[in-house]
């Protein structure tokens, strides 16, 4: 069968959403792995203004259970022994350490509260940065509008979009040159909705934001419960960035990582 | 805080990408925080935060107060929970009867003044949560003389800069120096209406393991900066010459100075 296919190359990315998409890759990763390491250092989180210790919502710990000590994570009520992953796991010595998150995933692996911070509050001075350039960007050139915003009959069509991605067949040929429906709502909610969210619960976890700007504590329930929204949004941020990355493997992973380099995107397009 | 910090977004980009590189090249791992010049690129972070939330946050704001009801029912008391000092000691046995508040430094007139003395002074109680720089929040009253009363009382001299709190606690061995745990805020924090030396906790005196008989209330910055079993305070002109010369004892440590978020 030889079905002849015309290939055309189009600019898919402009340079400012290519390197602002870059910069925000390298914030994230050191967010998310300072922002564990932070959360380490009191590895339970809350709802409401105080923290509640004999009852949180979430908890990292590590228990005595008979003879043994496990590791124990607690989620609203649920205790999953976690041994080896959360509340206790092996250090680079091979000793046994009591801690949330395996020295792997934070920054530095080391537990370094002070160290943690300072990547994490640098990194996010950048990621504000970076996100503001983006932001300013999208709605001035008519990203947001031309590229993100579905219109009324690709919502209409999602359930469509949606049994299409769950055979895992994507849009070809001319379909290819425009974010799917499923596509453009992810990175919505995600620009406008998660990582929004996680700068303003980030500052609603400063004293000194919350002196100067009470109406964050009201927002978000209270300093305690920003601190456990900011987590779940972090969480939600992951899992994107899971699902996103498998997305790029599986529609073409050097065609998706070249218009994210150079811009350019191929299209296979029927002759005729 | 004399001289402006100065602060290029253009420089911060670009720095902030030259370390990113080289974390990922570095694997990420603890060397690279270790590097000096990582080190001084991340802390530049610290300047800019303190700048803008300064710019931010009016002098005058003040931290939420919170209700009778909100009050924790456990205060988690960190740190120091019952310094081992033999003076502190011998004041904790008898009910700090003799111990005295040294007020001292930048001063017009030096004051000794005792647990009687402070009561007799304005006091000012406030129900307000306690944020650690760990993460966790408590809520609790506090009852103190405000510190801008002591300052007034006590004649701070126009040069000064820095009130610095020396404490009676000892959290271990920190460079040259005895591990003394000390602490410091810029004016605008000492004047503060909030910033008081509290010598009252939840209606009662001020438990040891929460710094007796006297522990500093900065409600707008981190718990690490509300120093316990404060012995003596003074005012200085700047920070760079005491201990580690970062103006506390965490600081000296690595923490942040300015510890608003």
């Amino acid at each position: 069968m030889t079905t002849e296919v015309r290939r055309e190359v189009i600019y898919r990315h402009s340079g400012a959403v290519r390197v602002t998409h870059w910069v925000n890759v390298v914030c994230l990763l050191v967010l998310l792995m300072s922002g564990l390491q932070i959360f380490n250092a009191h590895p339970a989180l809350y709802f409401g203004a105080k923290s509640t210790f004999d009852d949180p919502v979430m908890a990292m710990r590590a228990m005595k259970q008979g003879e043994q000590i496990v590791g124990l994570t607690t989620v609203a009520g649920w205790h999953i022994d976690t041994t080896d992953l959360f509340g206790l796991a092996y250090a680079p010595d091979g000793d046994y350490e009591v801690r949330g998150f395996p020295w792997s995933v934070t920054l530095p692996g080391h537990r370094d509260l002070s160290t943690g911070r300072r990547w994490h509050f640098f990194f996010a001075w950048l990621f504000v940065i970076n996100g503001l350039i983006y932001l300013i960007y999208s709605f001035v050139s008519g990203h947001l509008t031309r590229d993100l915003a579905p219109s009324g009959s690709e919502l209409k069509h999602i359930g469509a979009s949606i049994w299409e991605h769950l055979r895992l067949r994507f849009p070809q040929g001319e379909e290819a040159k425009r974010y799917n429906v499923l596509q453009k709502l992810a990175y919505l909610f995600v620009a406008l909705v998660l990582l929004p969210l996680m700068l303003a619960t980030g500052l609603a976890m400063s004293p000194g934001m919350d002196a100067g700007y009470p109406f964050l504590l009201d927002f978000f329930g209270g300093r305690q419960s920003a601190r456990a929204i900011h987590f779940i949004a972090a969480s939600g941020i992951v899992l994107f960035v899971v699902v996103h990355l498998v997305m790029v493997l599986i529609s073409g992973v050097w065609n998706n990582l070249r218009s994210m380099v150079t811009g350019r995107y191929v299209i296979k397009l029927p002759e005729g | 805080m004399s001289a402006k910090p100065k602060v290029d977004r253009r420089g911060f980009l670009a720095r902030g990408l030259a370390i990113a590189g080289a974390s990922l090249l570095g694997g990420c791992d603890s060397e690279l925080s270790e590097q000096p010049w990582v080190k001084r690129i991340l802390d530049s972070a610290e300047a800019l935060t303190r700048v803008t939330q300064r710019a931010l946050i009016s002098p005058t704001a003040l931290a939420r107060e919170y209700s009778e009801a909100d009050i924790s029912k456990e205060f988690k008391a960190n740190g120091s929970t019952d310094p081992d000092d033999e003076g502190y000691k011998a004041h904790a046995a008898n009910g700090f009867a003799d111990w005295k508040l040294k007020v001292g430094g930048l001063v017009g007139q030096p004051l000794e003044l005792s647990l009687p003395d402070l009561r007799a002074m304005p006091a000012r109680t406030q129900i307000t949560r306690h944020d650690c720089v760990e993460g966790w929040s408590c809520i609790g009253k506090w009852t103190g003389v405000p510190l801008k009363a002591l300052l007034d009382k006590a004649g701070i001299q126009p040069s000064a800069r820095y009130i610095v709190f020396y404490c009676a606690d000892d959290l271990g061995q920190i460079g040259d120096d005895s591990g003394k745990y000390y602490e410091s805020v810029g004016l605008q924090d000492a004047f503060h209406p909030q910033t008081i030396l509290a010598y009252e906790m939840n209606g009662a005196a001020l438990p040891i393991p929460h710094g007796a008989p006297l522990r500093l209330r900065v409600e707008r910055q981190l718990g690490y900066k509300m120093a316990k079993y404060v012995m003596r305070i003074e005012a200085v002109d700047g920070i760079a010459g005491i201990h580690g010369g970062r103006g506390g004892f965490w600081e000296d440590l690595g923490y942040e100075w300015y510890a608003g978020i």
